[in-house]
């Protein structure tokens, strides 16, 4: 069995060391090899956040190389372009239409609203999930996340009922229904083939 | 598991019975996990270098100790952790120093592999999750056999990757007999005894390096031969499978013999190691001349399967979109509500220099706040800061952290007190350990395990080393804030200011019930005053400015920035973050 490579990217507070988290989790529980390299700390709080998950027979570094990851989870349009060049030709860039405006620094050049398009010139395939503006309609801004993951779930081969028990035993009960909600929706978006 | 997981889980079944350590990226996560195993007492020592004495301490006592820190922390010890080797140990001891290559939550690159070599102690690096385990485990065995403190390092990668780790069971290794014997202590006359012996153990250690199984020959293509290690080692696997590679485990002292039959296999040797060409240069000492290193992978940064497959083949490595595309970056920035941000706002207007120190407040040294003038190493604000008196700066303030004040913040104090030094400083009192994610200190009342602890009561500790001004304020409190700084810089000698407020972050904070406040756009003049806060919840808008009330927790530090009061509290009924899109 191949590797396939997913790398998360976000907005620290977004929750993408959880879904990485899920995600590996649910590989594993598959019967793959898996690794997680991620990074945080400092990015805890507002800072560009990614994490790198691998999995298949046999995993070596943590981290995929530039241009081979699969499928690019990004969580904020900009991180969407921070880690488009780890992506593999053709592949898949799954991203929430959201946009969080960075801390100016001495860069003057204002935040780049056409992402997205950039993207599709490059040849990958650009799924748009309004993955915030749903989260929030569904009760909590915070699900966005595993509304993602949930899109993403619709592209990989690991089978549902792996992915309901990986979220019942790494979510905390109060907030389990509220994601499992988000993560059914979606999958929704993706399966019904009209995200965004 | 995390690397740092699993070097916890085998510590644990290593029959670690004490461990000690300050938090620092990308160390923490161990003693925070190995808290959780029974028969371990762990805690959060003052610093590293108190850790490591107390380590020692209870090594020599008998019993198998673990101390943890990221890699400035060693240089805090480093003065023990230098005179250490000359006595040796009697329990297991284990240094763990976890390096950071790339600097993602670190000031400098510094590689801790010459520690080991200038220390004489012996050094392991593990290069996956699951051998983070088993390592750790032989770590023990090595340091009781050869009676030496063994350097445990790591990096942040292998510290944060999640693999599959297998656990097992723990050995319970009951306490051996400490013995005393001053000649192995103390002054300088047993010391010379010692010396020798150093080199002695040194040899042995050597020889146990070519047989440990840690460093391996995989056997593969006859004509490409790679020597590496750590985290390096897999980034080699995935570029160039079918390589022949020595794995090195022990990176001091390094097997000669085992090296020298290796290189003499190949033409050329590729030596692919992350950070300073350490092993690179080991080689070059042993007189190996057919070796590749540093001139292919660079010694900045964090290497990675692309930068390796690059040096190996000269392949170009994929570069980002940047300069095809506003790829803006995204450093990270202080909470919404956050008490730094009331301080550094209360700063910005007294125009006076700020020497910084570590921790989360680090962060008021980037735009808009633009509020910290100098930063370098834990505790070094205040000593800084009276340098600068002395150079005739009028106007200076340290601001310091709770935890790093203890860490290594006091002597400094004590200095500016004794010399009567005008050196004012901003305790920066938030009750936590911030940056690192909320570890305990002997300031907040609680230990690592939660339980309840005599605290600091910081007025009277400053007090009694004789600071005479003294004041408490909340940083939220912009004018009062500004006037305690006034009047502190005012006061001939040493003056502290306690900024206190916990930090918005911890539980019992965000439990809190909070009034969000809202732009009345009516009123707005858009001066552009409110972004001086750098609240991450006041967000830019085409016109006026908005507050994202679901991440706005009420600390109306932008309303009174606000000349005309078109700030104000939401009422109830309003939406909240109705501008979502």
């Amino acid at each position: 069995m191949a590797v396939t490579n997913v790398l998360i990217a976000g907005v620290g507070g977004q929750g993408v060391i959880l879904s990485s988290e899920v995600l590996a989790l649910a590989a594993l529980a598959d019967g793959r090899d898996v690794k997680q390299g991620e990074f945080h700390g400092v990015a805890q709080r507002g800072g560009a956040v990614f994490s790198h998950v691998r999995f298949g027979d046999r995993v070596h570094s943590p981290m995929t190389p530039k241009g081979q990851v699969d499928y690019l989870l990004a969580l904020e349009r900009l991180e969407a372009l921070r880690y488009g060049h780890f992506v593999k030709p053709g592949g898949t860039v799954i991203v929430n239409d959201h946009k969080v405006e960075p801390v100016r620094m001495a860069d003057v050049r204002s935040y780049p609203d056409d992402g997205n398009d950039f993207l599709t010139e490059k040849g990958f395939e650009v799924v748009v999930v309004p993955a915030t503006a749903t989260a929030v309609e569904i009760g909590n801004h915070r699900a966005a996340n595993v509304i993602l993951l949930g899109a993403l779930a619709a592209h990989l081969d690991i089978p549902g009922e792996v992915w309901d028990k990986t979220l019942e035993e790494r979510i905390p009960p109060r907030l389990l229904a509220l994601n499992q909600k988000a993560f059914a929706a979606g999958r929704e978006m993706v399966v019904a083939g009209k995200p965004g | 598991m995390s690397g740092n997981e699993a070097i916890a889980q085998g510590a644990w079944e290593a029959g670690v019975t004490f461990a000690a350590g300050y938090p620092g990226t990308p160390s923490t996560e161990v003693l925070e996990s190995l808290a959780g195993y029974e028969g371990v007492d762990a805690q959060w020592s003052t610093n590293e270098k108190v850790a490591f004495d107390e380590g020692m301490g209870a090594a020599l006592g008998g019993i198998r100790t673990l101390v943890t820190m990221k890699h400035v922390g060693l240089n805090v010890a480093a003065d023990p952790f230098m005179v250490f080797p000359y006595a040796g140990t009697n329990g297991g001891f284990v240094v763990l120093v976890a390096d950071d290559p790339g600097m993602y939550s670190s000031q400098n690159e510094q590689d801790s592999r010459y520690f080991a070599k200038m220390g004489k102690v012996p050094l392991l690096e593990p290069s996956d999750t699951d051998e983070a385990r088993t390592m750790i485990r032989e770590a023990y065995e090595l340091s009781e056999r050869f009676a030496s403190p063994v350097m445990f390092r790591t990096t942040t990668r292998l510290a944060h990757t999640r693999g599959i780790v297998e656990p097992g069971a723990r050995t319970d290794v009951p306490r051996r007999d400490f013995s005393p014997d001053s000649t192995r202590y103390a002054i300088p006359v047993y010391a010379r005894f010692r010396r020798p012996e150093l080199e002695e153990k040194l040899e042995s250690l050597g020889a146990f390096a070519e047989e440990y199984g840690g460093n391996v020959v995989e056997e593969g293509d006859p004509a490409v031969g790679i020597v590496t290690h750590g985290v390096p080692y897999q980034y080699v696997k995935e570029v160039a499978p079918d390589a022949t590679v020595l794995r090195l485990g022990m990176l001091y002292p390094l097997p000669e013999q085992k090296l020298k039959e290796f290189c003499a296999r190949f033409d050329k040797v590729f030596v692919v190691e992350e950070s300073e060409g350490f092993i690179q240069q080991e080689m070059a000492s042993l007189g190996i001349q057919n070796v590749v290193g540093k001139e292919r992978f660079t010694n900045i940064g964090e290497l990675s399967a692309d930068l390796v497959a690059a040096g190996l083949t000269g392949a170009p490595v994929q570069e980002d979109f940047s300069k095809e595309v506003a790829v803006l970056p995204r450093p990270p920035k202080m909470c919404a509500g956050c008490p730094h941000s009331g301080t550094f706002s209360a700063l910005r207007k007294l125009k006076v220099l700020v020497t910084g120190d570590i921790g989360c407040y680090t962060l008021g040294c980037l735009p808009p706040l633009n509020a910290i003038d100098t930063t370098f190493c834990m505790g070094a604000s205040i000593g800084n800061a009276s340098g600068f008196s002395k150079a005739g700066e009028e106007k200076v303030v340290a601001v310091i952290g709770d935890s790093t004040f203890l860490h290594s913040g006091l002597p400094s104090l004590m200095s500016a007190v004794y010399n009567q030094i005008p050196t004012t400083m901003i305790l920066l009192d938030n009750s936590t350990t911030g940056m690192t994610g909320h570890q305990e200190h002997p300031g907040t009342g609680h230990t690592l395990q939660e339980a309840p602890a005599p605290s600091v009561d910081f007025e009277a500790l400053v007090r009694s080393i004789g600071v005479e001004h003294v004041t408490v304020m909340d940083p939220w409190e912009l004018k009062d804030m500004r006037r305690a700084v006034k009047d502190a810089l005012a006061h001939p000698g040493p003056a502290v200011v306690i900024a206190r407020r916990a930090c918005v972050l911890l539980p019992e904070e965000k439990a809190r019930e909070r009034i969000p406040y809202r732009v009345d756009e009516e009123a707005c003049i858009q001066c552009d005053y409110c972004y001086e806060s750098g609240c991450p919840a006041l967000i830019r808008g085409a016109e006026y400015p908005w507050i994202r009330e679901w991440e706005c927790i009420g600390c109306d530090i932008c309303a009174q920035l606000c000349p005309v009061d078109a700030i104000l509290p939401v009422e109830a009924g309003t939406p909240a973050g109705s501008k979502e899109g």
